[in-house]
């Protein structure tokens, strides 16, 4: 980091203080606006951002003990108007504006662009990683109220002003409780449970085996059929699922019938065999893709050293192209685990799913249990996916293979 | 691996197809429809646990479905697979599946409890069955809750209907339900129509004009509704200053969760829900369906529902036994739509008028909201 030291420091007068200010007027806009007075925020961010920089510029404070005051002060401000919440907040909003003014200050912001770099060049880089971030906040943070909310004491979607001010009467498990400890919750989780993991098996073995059908060029009608495979995906499905409903309940009569099967047992057929129809396009593409990067000169080398082709298969296509099958199957598993339209047509009270929990206590009752639920399900899949990812790369290391 | 969790998994489902066996000539798994909530879980208190405790080996799913269940039971009596048993709906649903001949007839005399003093179950419901095909469970009202700290100093607490209407006095949004059904009642009554002559000037064009142009002067602070959740949901956030709903929901938000919201009764709107049972049940599930519905409506069982949520039981016998809140020790007496003290003016909800006219003043009413 040569270039660091030698970067120079920018005018405090005309570009760092002017620069505090406005992004402290641009924070002080927003928390304004929460108290109905926007402007008035506007203002005092301004005149507060471009003091606070003159005078950590002008003295020369250091850095630890510039940031420390600015975060200390706000956070007192904040204190002022909203208890223990404002503190909170405020010490973090100190820590932005703080954080910024010394990023401009020692020149830190051109650290990672070439000196040459212009000042709109480098205006362009700063506000591109800007942009990603803002695509990452985006993505992430409506999350962020759902993980709070779910620990409300009451039973609304409410930010009570205990919780603001992180009084611990504010705050409950109970959610959890009601999500854990009743039947209302646990067995549309163990329906969801039985039904993904098969409708997620059948669907890999089905769309592997088109897939690989599929990718011979001595099949007939390749692209027709490929497209009627695929054509779960696209249909909408609320026209599948009104098509699987008149075609399942006369199959599932017939099942009772005829071989004296169970009714919630057929129940599970019916929304098992439903759910692998969907998960079919995705394991076909993925495992397709795969396949594009696949030298047949492997199978006819296997074949030629005596393999029948279920072997081949098994030992040489198999390894070769199963991440895209895992990925597929990972697809397979999210539709299934997340669909609510084709159940609520096909499956019956005893097939309740957790989708299906969640939409009509999201309609009949605004209950936070929901919330629960969904943070539940939002650590549960960041798990699995890194749980996933970290196998596939040890698995990749042991044969040698670096990570891509 | 793959392969133990397949082995798993088939075994799974053999242990639950292994619960097919029949106790006699009565089916073991029953599907009961309900409206999830507190209503659901005053059912399953009331009815379903001790019916369960009752009938050994009896398995009973609850399937929050009654919000649509006309469309789902027309679709499955076109698909032959009828998977519901009992199903709980609002009188005017009831009509309409029985005049289509989805729901079940009854004999009063002969598929309901008499009352214990040997009244005839007909006497006992008096004029709350209506059509052939529905059992009365329970009297609710639509009313109105307000937010206590939220009325303007210096001025009464709103309980009068028109309240709801002055802007001026009372300021703040309202939320009314998104159909115009009881509100163009409301609207009729505020603009000077006395109320035996709401239905007759509700049928004429001026009148339904009269009525949405009553609306009309609230709209712009109105938040439309759909789901009985919605208006104690945004009351606790105090969102809106008043708003209908169901009065079971108020009881819950106000004595149950502590919000600072008080009851309107003013021109509440009383209505029946209760149960049917669908036609084209097999002989065993239809007598499993009977049997828990001559229990579930009996005097005590319809008595003892009151106990978990403020809606007033269906029979006249069942009215005297309506004792205190289950686990909040209150008495329930007061809380009900039909104490006398709150329903000193109410409006049955007309289901000759609306069967009638509900097509044509809901387009109006929606084409109206979209304007």
């Amino acid at each position: 980091m040569a270039i660091l030291a030698q970067a120079p420091r920018p005018k405090l007068m005309t570009f760092t203080a002017p620069c505090t200010a406005a992004l402290a007027a641009a924070i002080a806009f927003v928390v304004g606006n929460a108290f109905g007075t926007p402007l008035v925020g506007l203002a005092i961010g301004a005149v507060f951002g471009f003091i606070l920089a003159a005078l950590l510029g002008q003295f020369a404070v250091p850095r630890t003990m510039g940031r420390t005051a600015t975060i200390a002060f706000v956070a007192v401000a904040g204190f002022s108007v909203g208890a223990l919440g404002g503190a909170v907040a405020g010490a973090l909003l100190g820590a932005v504006i703080s954080w910024f003014f010394y990023w401009l200050h020692t020149g830190a912001y051109r650290r990672a662009v070439p000196v040459y770099y212009t000042a709109a060049q480098t205006l362009w880089y700063n506000t591109f990683l800007f942009i990603c971030g803002l695509v990452f906040f985006f993505l992430i943070a409506p999350l962020l109220p759902v993980i709070w909310l779910s620990f409300n004491a009451q039973d609304f979607f409410t930010f009570t002003p205990e919780m603001l001010s992180f009084d611990p009467a504010g705050y409950s498990l109970k959610h959890y409780r009601d999500f854990l400890g009743t039947d209302e919750w646990m067995v549309p989780l163990k329906n969801s449970l039985i039904i993904a993991p098969i409708a997620t098996l059948i669907s890999v073995t089905l769309g592997t085996l088109a897939a690989i059908g599929l990718s011979q060029s001595h099949v007939p009608f390749r692209q027709a059929i490929m497209a009627i495979m695929i054509s779960p995906m696209i249909v909408p499905l609320i026209i599948s699922a009104t098509g699987m409903f008149f075609f399942y309940a006369p199959l599932g009569n017939w099942l009772e019938a005829n071989l004296g099967l169970n009714q919630s047992f057929v129940g599970y057929v019916k929304v098992i065999l439903a759910h692998s129809v969907l998960g079919v396009p995705f394991v076909i593409i993925t495992v397709t893709a795969t396949l594009v990067g696949f030298d047949n000169s492997l199978t006819r080398a296997a074949a030629n050293m005596g393999a029948n082709p279920v072997t081949t298969f098994f030992r040489v296509q198999m390894p070769l192209i199963l991440p895209g099958v895992i990925s597929g199957g990972l697809f397979a598993f999210i539709t299934s685990f997340d669909e609510v339209v084709v159940v609520l047509f096909v499956g019956s009270a005893q097939q309740q799913t957790l989708p299906w929990q969640m939409f009509t206590g999201l309609r009949e009752q605004i209950s936070p249990t929901i919330l629960a639920a969904a943070t539940i399900l939002v650590t549960f899949s960041i798990l699995l996916l890194t749980t996933v990812e970290l196998l596939r790369r040890r698995s990749e290391r042991l044969r040698g293979l670096s990570p891509s | 691996m793959q392969i133990k969790n397949i082995v798993s998994a088939v075994s799974v489902l053999a242990l639950m197809a292994g619960t097919a066996s029949a106790d006699g000539e009565m089916a073991n798994d029953m599907t009961l429809v309900s409206w999830g909530g507190a209503y659901q879980q005053s059912q399953i208190n009331a009815y379903a646990d001790p019916y369960v405790a009752m009938n050994e080996g009896v398995s009973v799913t609850w399937d929050e479905s009654s919000a649509e269940a006309v469309a789902k039971l027309r679709a499955m009596n076109e698909a032959g697979n009828i998977t519901w048993d009992v199903v709980d709906v609002v009188a005017s649903d009831a009509l309409r599946l029985c005049d289509e001949g989805l729901a079940l007839e009854i004999d009063a005399d002969e598929d309901l409890a008499p009352a214990p003093d040997g009244t005839s179950a007909a006497d006992d419901f008096g004029d709350l069955m209506v059509g052939d095909c529905f059992i009365p469970q329970i009297v609710y009202s639509t009313t109105f809750g307000y937010r206590t700290d939220m009325v303007p100093a210096g001025v009464e607490p709103p309980n009068d209907i028109c309240d709801v209407f002055d802007i001026d006095t009372y300021p703040g949004l309202r939320s009314l339900e998104k159909r115009p059904i009881n509100n163009v009642e409301w609207a009729l009554l505020c603009d000077g129509v006395a109320k035996e002559d709401v239905y007759d000037v509700l049928e004429t064009e001026e009148g339904q004009e009269r009525a949405l142009a009553k609306l009309g002067t609230i709209k712009d602070n109105v938040i439309w509704w759909s789901a009985g959740a919605d208006t104690p949901q945004l009351l606790a956030d105090g969102e809106v200053f008043i708003g209908s709903t169901y009065n079971g929901r108020l009881f819950a938000a106000i004595e149950e969760q502590d919000q600072p919201i008080g009851m309107m009764w003013d021109a509440q709107v009383f209505d029946l829900d209760g149960w049917i049972i669908p036609e084209g049940l097999s002989d065993e599930r239809l007598a499993r369906a009977k049997d828990f519905i001559y229990f579930a409506t009996d005097t005590q069982r319809l008595a003892d529902q009151a106990k978990y949520i403020s809606y007033g039981p269906a029979r006249l016998s069942s009215a005297p036994l309506v004792g205190q809140h289950a686990t909040l020790g209150i008495d329930m007496a007061q809380h009900m739509p039909t104490d006398p003290a709150n329903a000193q003016n109410t409006f049955l909800y007309n289901y000759e008028f609306w069967a009638d006219y509900r097509d044509d003043i809901d387009a109006k009413f929606q084409a109206w909201l979209a304007q």
